[in-house]
C-alpha cells in the first residue's frame, strides 16, 4: 500500500482547482491523505461555481428582507408572499459556459437546471425568462450559437411546457469570445407548504428519483470557474445532456408527492450532482449522510465512485423521505416511470459516508466542505467613470429619418420575433402579455384567480461598463420601472452577476461597484434580492466580457382589472411624458449607433426620484387615467414613442416641448421617466396632480394616424419603419455562408 | 353532459383543455390516464390534449397512440364518441388511425408560436356549427411538427368530403392544402393543430375557441 501514499501529487491537486495551501486545509480537516474521490469532493464543494469564494464577502451586502420576504438566499430558490395564501418561488441562473461550448444542450440544461430549483421548493413552474447576450452578428460564431441557444431553450421548455413568456437578447463584440445564457423561473405554490433542504433526524431513508447517473459533466462546475482559451472546444464532453420529458415527469411525481406529507427534505442535483446535493442537505440539517453507491441508477456500467459524485446528470433530485413512507415514495415515482432509489440514509456522525463495491470509498467530515470553503477577500479597484458629455460633443445627425431607421433596425433594438416565435408563450393558459407585445413586462396569471404577477429581466451592461456603480443602480431601478410600467407592486428581484476573472482587480472592482449600486437601489425602493448566482471567469485569452449584472424582477398585479401594457393607445390620445429629460447622450443607443463610440458617463439614477415617478405612474394605472405605458429606455423618447406605436399599431407624432438640441431630446436616455398615452380628458388632471407632486410631467405629442413623426426630424410610415424594425434579425439568421 | 381528457406521460396543455370544458359544460373534466384500460360508459366527449407524449421521442404522437387506453379510444370513436385532438392529441389521432394523414417537421425547421389567422371552411360540422356563419377566427398555435401530409388521393377526398374543417389563412408551418384541421368520415373525430383551448379567455386575447366547444357540446 505504500503506493498510495503518493496517489495525490501535487499536479492532481492542481488539475483539480486547488491551491496548495487550500489541499493543506483539506489534510488537515481529513486527518490523512484524501484518496481521489474525496479530493474531488472538495474540489467540487470548494469550486467558485459552488463555493462563491470571491464573491460571498460582497453578496452579504445585499438587502434580502422584506415584508413579502419568505425565504432569501440561501436555499434552492427565493419565495415571496403574494397574498391569500400564494407564494412565488424564482430565481434566475446562468449556463455561460457550457452553452458556448455546446449552444443547444448547455442552454437547455440552463433551462432544466432552474426549473429543478423552483419545483424542489414545492412550486409549479408558471413562467420562464432568458437574458441572453451574444457577440457580433457578424462574428463567425454568432449565428450557430443565436441557433443553438434559442432551439435549445425552446426545444426544452415547450416540451416540459412551461410559457417562456420574456427576457431581452443583446449583440456586442464583448461577448464574442463567451455568450450569456441567463435562464430565470417562476413558480407558484402554497405559502404554507414549501420545501427545504436541510435534511433533519438520523436513520431516514435518502431517495434518488429521477434519470440514471451518467459520466456526462463531470467536472463541469470546475469548468464554469475557469477561464476559456483555444482548447475551449475540448470541454464539450464537460456538458451534460438534457431531457426534458423526464423534467416533465419529474415535475408531476415531485408535486404529486409533495401534496402528501412524506417529505422531510429535498434538492435537486444541480452543479457538483451527488456531491453538493448531499452535502448541502446534511450540512444545512447538520446531520452526516451515509450513501450506498451501489444503489445509485446508472447508465453506465463500471463507473467509479469518483465519478458517481461528479456526474452532473440532469434530471435528478435527492429526498429525505418521513419514515414509513417509502411505499407511497415508490408508488408515485413508478407511476411516473421514474427511476427511484433508496441510497442512504441520515447518520448522527456529521460525516459523509460512501461505499462502493461493499468498500469504503470516502469517510470526510461535512462541515469543514461549507465552513472552510475559502472566503477570499480579493484585491479590487473600482474604475473611474467616465466623463459626462456634452450634447455639444455627440455629434447631430443630418439625416433623422435615416438615424431612426438604423437605431430602430440596430441590433440591441431590433425586433426579436425570430427567437420568442420559437418559444410556447401561452401554455397553461395564464400568459396576460409576453415578449410578443414588446412590453416592458411579462404578466402571468395566478391560476384560477384574477391576480398576476409581472415578470422582467434587464442589465444595462454599456451603463456598467462605463461606471459600474451608477450601472448596477440603473438595473435594478430599470426593472423597478418595467414592473411598476405594467402597474404591478414590485416585490423583489433575483440575480445573475456575469463577470470576468475575479484574480483581475479591475474586474473585481466591476464586480465590487455594481454590487454597490445595485445594493443601494435595492434599498431605496425596499426591494430585496432573494436569489442568485454568480458567474466568474467570463473571459477568453484575458479579454473579459463587459459587466453583466442581469436582474430578474418580480412584482404583483393584485387585481387583473388593473394593468396596463403598451399596446393600449388609441386615435387622439396624448402623449405625456413622466420625468426630467436632460438629454443624455453618454453611453446611449445615439452614441454607438450614430456615432460609433461607446463612451461617457452613463445616466445617473436618481433613487427618489425614480421612486416618485414610478409611484405616481402606478396609481395613473390603477385610476385607469391611461390607455398605455412605456418605460422609456434604451433610445430614448424616439424609441419608446415607436415601440408604443407598434405595439398599439398606431402612428405617433412627437412635438417640442423644450429647447434642447434634436437628437438630444429625441434620443437622450435619462432615467426615471415613462411614456404616456392618455385619453384627451384625462390629460390636464394627469399633468396637474403630477405637478402639484412635483413631479416633472408634460404633453410630448399625439397619437394618431399611421406615420411616426418627430417635429424638425423624422417623418417614416409605421409599416416601413417596422419592416426595418422586423427584417433585421431574420435577415441575419437566413443568411446563407458564402 | 360529460368530458374527460386523456393524460399521457408529458401531455402539456391538459389542464388548459380541461379548463376549456369545464368552462363550456359548467362541470369539471375527468381526468383520465393513458395507461386504464377503458373510457367509461357515461364520457360524452374526449380530448386528447396538447403537449409532448413520451418527449416527442420515436415520433410525435407514435407512442401514446399505443397506450393501453387508445385502444379503447379507437373502439369508442367507431361507435361514434366524439373525440377532439388539438396539438399532439392530433398527432396521436394520426397515428392511432382514426385520422388520415400525418404530421411532419415544420416546413422552416423551427417551432413556431403565434396567434394564427384560420379560415372556417365548413361551418356545418359538428365542430363549427355555432360559430354562426363566421369565416375567420384566431387561435395560437405552438409546435415543431404541424407540417399536415397526406397523399394526393386522400386531400382530394378530404376536400370532397367537406372534412377539412379549418386551412390557415398564411401557411406558418408548409401543411398540404394549407389545411389546419380535420374531420373522421363520421364528423366525430376531429384533430388541428392549433390551440381552441387557448382562446377561451379574454385574458388570452380572444375567446374565438369557445365556439368550437360550444359546437361539439350542442351537438350531443
Amino acid at each position: 500500500m505504500a503506493k498510495k501514499k503518493s496517489e495525490i501529487t501535487p499536479e492532481i491537486v492542481a488539475e483539480h482547482g486547488l491551491t496548495p495551501e487550500e489541499y493543506e486545509i483539506i489534510l488537515d480537516r481529513v486527518g490523512r491523505e484524501p484518496n481521489l474521490t474525496e479530493l474531488g469532493i472538495f474540489s467540487v464543494m470548494w469550486s467558485e461555481h459552488c463555493s462563491y469564494k470571491s464573491s460571498r464577502r460582497h453578496l452579504g451586502k445585499f438587502l434580502t428582507k422584506g415584508k413579502r420576504v419568505i425565504q432569501g438566499p440561501g436555499e434552492n430558490a427565493g419565495v415571496i408572499d403574494i397574498d391569500d395564501g400564494d407564494a412565488i418561488i424564482f430565481k434566475m441562473e446562468s449556463h455561460n459556459h457550457p452553452s458556448y461550448i455546446e449552444p443547444y444542450q448547455g442552454a437547455a440544461t440552463g433551462v432544466g437546471g432552474i426549473m429543478r430549483d423552483v419545483f424542489t421548493m414545492g412550486a409549479r413552474p408558471i413562467a420562464l425568462m432568458n437574458a441572453l447576450r451574444f457577440g457580433e452578428p457578424d462574428h463567425w460564431k454568432t449565428r450557430q450559437l443565436v441557433k443553438g441557444v434559442v432551439a435549445g431553450i425552446g426545444g426544452y421548455g415547450n416540451c416540459v411546457g412551461v410559457p417562456t413568456v420574456g427576457g431581452e437578447t443583446n449583440f456586442h463584440k464583448g461577448y464574442n469570445g463567451n455568450i450569456l445564457v441567463n435562464a430565470m423561473c417562476v413558480g407558484l405554490a402554497d405559502a404554507d407548504n414549501v420545501f427545504y433542504s436541510a435534511a433533519k433526524g438520523v436513520g431516514n431513508p435518502i431517495f434518488y428519483v429521477g434519470s440514471k447517473t451518467g459520466r456526462d459533466g463531470i467536472h463541469g462546475a470546475t469548468m464554469a470557474s475557469a477561464e476559456f482559451d483555444d482548447d475551449s472546444e475540448e470541454k464539450r464532453p464537460t456538458v451534460q445532456v438534457g431531457d426534458p420529458f423526464t423534467e416533465k415527469l419529474l415535475i408531476e411525481a415531485c408535486l404529486e408527492l409533495m401534496a402528501t406529507d412524506a417529505i422531510i427534505a429535498i434538492q435537486d442535483m444541480g452543479a457538483a450532482g451527488l456531491t453538493s446535493s448531499s452535502i448541502e442537505m446534511a450540512d444545512k440539517g447538520g446531520v452526516g449522510i451515509q450513501l450506498n453507491l451501489d444503489k445509485v441508477p446508472q447508465r453506465e456500467p463500471n463507473m467509479t465512485a469518483y465519478e458517481m459524485m461528479l456526474s452532473e446528470s440532469q434530471e435528478r433530485m435527492l429526498m429525505v423521505i418521513k419514515p414509513g413512507k417509502e411505499k407511497l415514495a415508490y408508488e408515485i415515482f413508478e407511476k411516473w416511470e421514474l427511476d427511484v432509489a433508496l441510497i442512504g440514509k441520515t447518520t448522527d456522525t456529521g460525516r459523509l459516508v460512501l461505499k462502493h463495491n461493499r468498500k469504503k470509498v470516502c469517510d470526510i467530515p461535512i462541515a469543514p466542505l461549507a465552513d472552510d470553503a475559502p472566503n477570499l477577500d480579493r484585491p479590487y479597484v473600482i474604475p473611474a467613470g467616465q466623463p459626462v458629455l456634452s450634447h455639444s460633443e455627440v455629434w447631430e445627425t443630418q439625416d433623422y429619418n435615416d438615424a431612426l431607421v438604423r437605431i430602430m433596425s440596430h441590433p440591441n433594438i431590433a425586433s426579436k420575433r425570430w427567437i420568442w416565435e420559437q418559444y410556447d408563450r401561452h401554455v397553461m393558459a395564464d400568459t396576460v402579455d409576453s415578449s410578443q407585445s414588446g412590453g416592458d413586462a411579462a404578466i402571468v396569471r395566478i391560476h384560477g384567480k384574477n391576480k398576476a404577477v409581472a415578470i422582467t429581466t434587464d442589465c444595462t451592461p454599456r451603463y456598467c461598463y462605463a461606471d459600474p456603480y451608477e450601472g448596477g443602480k440603473q438595473c435594478v431601478a430599470e426593472t423597478w420601472r418595467n414592473l411598476t410600467a405594467v402597474g404591478a407592486d414590485p416585490i423583489a428581484i433575483t440575480d445573475c452577476l456575469n463577470f470576468g476573472n475575479p484574480e483581475r482587480p479591475d474586474i473585481m472592482g466591476q464586480f465590487v461597484g455594481c454590487i454597490e449600486g445595485m445594493n443601494e437601489a435595492c434599498r431605496a425602493f425596499a426591494y430585496p434580492v432573494v436569489s442568485g448566482n454568480v458567474s466568474l471567469y467570463n473571459e477568453t485569452n484575458g479579454v473579459a466580457i463587459p459587466p453583466t449584472p442581469a436582474v430578474g424582477g418580480v412584482g404583483l398585479i393584485p387585481d387583473l382589472e388593473h394593468f396596463a401594457t403598451l399596446k393600449g393607445a388609441q386615435e387622439g390620445d396624448t402623449l405625456v411624458l413622466i420625468g426630467e429629460t436632460e438629454g443624455w447622450l453618454g453611453a446611449s443607443i445615439y452614441l454607438s449607433v450614430i456615432n460609433s463610440r461607446e463612451e461617457g458617463a452613463p445616466p445617473p439614477v436618481d433613487l427618489e426620484v425614480e421612486k416618485r415617478n414610478g409611484d405616481y405612474v402606478r396609481s395613473l394605472i390603477r385610476g385607469r387615467r391611461v390607455h398605455a405605458v412605456h418605460d422609456c429606455s434604451d433610445g430614448g423618447l424616439a424609441v419608446t414613442a415607436c415601440e408604443m406605436a407598434f405595439g398599439s399599431n398606431i402612428g405617433m407624432q412627437l412635438s417640442r416641448s423644450n429647447d434642447i438640441p434634436t437628437h438630444a431630446w429625441l434620443f437622450g436616455e435619462d432615467q426615471g421617466r415613462y411614456l404616456l398615452a392618455v385619453e384627451e380628458h384625462s390629460v390636464n388632471p394627469v399633468i396637474s396632480t403630477a405637478h402639484s407632486k412635483g413631479i416633472p410631467a408634460q404633453v410630448v405629442g399625439k397619437v394618431g394616424g399611421n406615420r411616426i413623426i418627430a417635429d424638425g426630424a423624422f417623418d417614416v410610415t409605421l409599416e416601413g419603419l417596422r419592416e426595418k424594425h422586423e427584417a433585421w434579425l431574420p435577415a441575419l439568421m437566413n443568411k446563407t455562408d458564402a | 353532459m360529460k368530458t374527460a381528457v386523456i393524460t399521457f406521460p408529458a401531455s402539456n396543455c391538459n389542464r388548459d383543455a380541461a379548463m376549456a370544458l369545464e368552462k363550456v359544460t359548467g362541470r369539471p373534466a375527468q381526468m383520465i390516464w393513458h395507461r386504464e384500460t377503458e373510457i367509461p360508459s357515461d364520457i360524452d366527449f374526449v380530448v386528447l390534449p396538447g403537449g409532448f407524449s413520451y418527449g416527442d421521442y420515436l415520433r410525435c404522437g407514435a407512442i401514446a397512440s399505443r397506450s393501453p387506453i387508445v385502444k379503447d379510444l379507437v373502439a369508442k370513436a367507431e361507435k361514434g364518441l366524439p373525440i377532439a385532438g388539438f396539438c399532439n392529441g392530433f398527432q396521436v389521432l394520426t397515428e392511432s388511425g382514426l385520422l388520415p394523414g400525418a404530421l411532419l417537421r415544420n416546413k422552416q425547421l423551427n417551432f413556431v408560436c403565434r396567434p394564427q389567422k384560420l379560415t372556417i371552411e365548413n361551418g356545418n360540422t359538428r365542430y363549427t356549427s355555432q360559430y354562426a356563419g363566421l369565416k375567420e377566427v384566431i387561435f395560437p398555435i405552438a409546435h415543431h411538427d404541424g407540417n399536415y401530409y397526406a397523399d394526393d388521393a386522400t386531400l382530394n377526398q378530404l376536400e370532397k368530403e367537406g372534412r377539412v374543417v379549418f386551412r390557415y389563412a398564411g401557411n406558418p408551418n408548409g401543411s398540404a392544402r394549407d389545411i389546419a384541421g380535420i374531420v373522421n368520415e363520421g364528423g366525430n373525430v376531429f384533430g388541428m393543430m392549433p390551440h381552441p383551448e387557448r382562446a377561451i379567455d379574454p385574458v388570452h386575447g380572444g375567446t374565438d375557441g369557445l365556439g368550437l366547444f360550444k359546437s361539439i357540446i350542442e351537438s350531443i
